[in-house]
């Protein structure tokens, strides 16, 4: 059954979780993630869970990874800095392949930063992150609907693969209020879980860790994580399109901006400037798929992001440099307007005489 | 012929590879006979951290997690909260525990975590070749304090078991050694209350026991259990440093 409810986005989140059967979460207040962790501790005990604050973002994710050892679903949230310090325990998280879902609302860096939006951890978010050669699978929700529905989807991926996957959300997102429909959670898909320490009760002992001191198990190790990588990469690229088809230009842009960036191809439309979207919902794997049927047809490509340009990077290895890509990007927590977008489009590709 | 001594069942088969005279073999197998003899090895879920006590993985018969530098009651944690019912222990040296994870030590026993965790210290950090540890006693040598630890410069060594017999949420707090078969059955003595204590959800227990390392002492292995004698016990007392009236109604 499915109701239609207004919800702050971090709100959202934390009702997602819930529906979603995860049963323990570990966090630490940051702003702007701190509903999420303020929601489930209202919510999750009644739902049979247990939400428990921890000393710090180390002790939290920490925590994540044992219950995550046991097959329990668990989750974590926090914002840019608060995610910094987790890095340590997302590569061991990685390493170990637990299914931890973990969410970045991201805010402004680098250092403390500010409060507003960002897209400043994309690189962290799909590069890696913390140390060793890892991936995470990476959702970017552009509305609270699909805070919701990736929230759900986060969990049995996390389980499909074995893989900690990260809802990389903003500031904006994060705070502002709009309708949801509530959907119950269909049945996940049954997984194996003859991998999880719960204690060795008539079978033989399990050891779960990532310590190799021999190099051929090491590299053992790495090519049995690049062969799921390679899978992943495969399987779950995700983008949305949005009047692409006939576009000679195109802006690509994610999340919040991936939504403004909706409008700019309307009003574009208007003026007879024919100007498609690619939304990448998957950050990683970036969705070089989307790119094959227009590398070779679009005469121009602007990337709209909250950075200096970190996305930029994917989408010319997207297209293999065919097209020539711009960057538009504001920062520090400053959102563009449709209007600005569009002007810096017509400004790029001398496109202003092509006015109807 | 009759078997009088063997493994106890909570360790495997695996040869212990520490250097000659450590007596981190020692503590083990004490755990591993408390395992045995309270009868939880299929209940009970180990964490290692890293550092020589890493090893610990592979050496008993139980399941076991390992994860990052100082963070094992973090992880002991999350797999206490989601089965509640399990034993979990963490297996730690000092630098592990006292140094990269304090603020793990002090919130896990403040918070009354009904887990268990075993300090291994030998005042020196033995893996990565002898350096200084949280707890290396004034003046001693290690390669990063190779004129002997200068307390001006480096602080003091910290007493671990007495600043987290300090917490309320810790109900059972002791600190034994291994230097001698007397000692010896006293740290058995207290690491089996230590178990106890969590089977009857009491809240946290912790068991410092003082340790060798003559590798990285420069010690023979008799000389480093004199050397622990003359040196460590009179900073690090032994004794149970906190048994709450609970505890001692077991």
């Amino acid at each position: 059954m499915s109701k239609r409810v207004l919800m702050k986005g971090n709100e959202v989140i934390g009702q997602a979780a819930i529906e979603a059967g995860c049963k323990l979460f570990f966090g630490y207040p940051i702003t702007p993630s701190t509903e999420i962790i303020e929601y489930l501790s209202k919510y999750l005990p009644k739902a049979g869970g247990t939400v428990l604050q921890a000393e710090d973002e180390i002790g939290a994710i920490n925590m994540c990874y044992g219950a995550a050892c046991t097959g329990t679903r668990v989750m974590t949230a926090s914002s840019s800095p608060g995610m910094s310090l987790k890095q340590e325990g997302i590569s061991y998280c990685a390493a170990a392949e637990l299914p931890v879902v973990l969410v970045n609302v991201n805010r402004t860096g680098p250092g403390l930063g500010g409060l507003g939006p960002a897209q400043s951890d994309y690189f962290q978010s799909t590069k890696g992150g913390g140390h060793g050669d890892y991936r995470l699978i990476v959702l970017a929700p552009s509305k609270s609907q699909e805070l919701y529905d990736m929230t759900l989807e986060a969990f049995d991926l996390a389980e499909k693969y074995r893989n900690p996957v990260l809802l990389l959300t903003d500031g904006f997102l994060g705070q502002m209020m709009e309708p949801v429909e509530l959907k119950e959670k269909p049945a996940s898909p049954e997984v194996d879980k003859s991998w999880i320490v719960d204690g060795a009760k008539g079978r033989k002992k399990r050891i779960i860790a990532s310590y190799s001191l021999t190099n051929e198990i090491g590299e053992a190790n790495n090519l049995r994580w690049e062969a799921k990588y390679k899978d992943i990469k495969e399987k779950e690229q995700r983008w949305e399109e949005f009047y692409a088809e006939d576009a000679d230009y195109l802006i690509v842009s994610y999340g919040t901006t991936g939504r403004i960036s909706k409008s700019v191809v309307l009003n574009a439309r208007k003026k007879g400037i024919k100007l498609g979207l690619i939304r990448p919902i998957s950050l990683w794997p970036f969705p070089e798929k989307a790119f094959i049927p227009y590398k070779d047809k679009v005469k121009g490509i602007v990337t709209v992001e909250l950075n200096t340009g970190q996305m930029i990077e994917d989408v010319k290895l997207a297209v293999e440099c065919k097209v020539p890509v711009h960057l538009y990007r504001r920062q520090g927590g400053m959102l563009p307007t449709e209007d600005e977008i569009l002007a810096n489009v017509e400004k790029v590709f001398n496109l202003a005489s092509e006015e109807v | 012929m009759e078997k009088v001594f063997g493994r106890p069942k909570g360790l495997t088969e695996v040869p212990f590879s520490f250097c000659p005279g450590c007596t981190h073999g020692i503590i083990m197998r004490l755990i591993g006979e408390v395992l045995e003899e309270l009868d939880i090895i299929e209940d009970t879920i180990g964490v290692s951290p890293v550092g020589c006590a890493g090893f610990s993985q592979d050496f008993f018969t139980c399941d076991f997690v390992g994860g990052p530098h100082g963070r094992a009651q973090a992880i002991g944690t999350g797999i206490k909260r989601a089965l509640p019912d399990k034993i979990v222990f963490t297996y730690q040296g000092d630098g592990d525990i006292a140094g990269i994870g304090t603020q793990h030590a002090i919130h896990t026993a403040a918070r009354g975590e009904r887990i268990t965790s075993i300090m291994v210290n030998n005042a020196i950090y033995g893996m990565t070749g002898g350096q200084m540890a949280p707890t290396t006693l004034a003046g001693m040598k290690t390669s990063t304090s190779p004129h002997g630890r200068d307390l001006v410069i480096n602080g003091h060594p910290i007493d671990l078991p007495k600043t987290i017999a300090t917490l309320d949420g810790a109900v059972y707090v002791a600190s034994v050694s291994a230097d001698s078969p007397k000692n010896i059955i006293q740290a058995k003595k207290a690491i089996k209350k230590a178990f106890q204590v969590q089977q009857a959800g009491l809240g946290f227990s912790f068991v410092s026991v003082l340790s060798t390392c003559p590798t990285n002492w420069g010690l023979s292995p008799q000389d480093s259990l004199q050397w622990l004698r003359d040196n460590m016990m009179p900073v690090y007392k032994l004794g149970e440093l906190k048994v709450t009236e609970e505890v001692k109604n077991l």
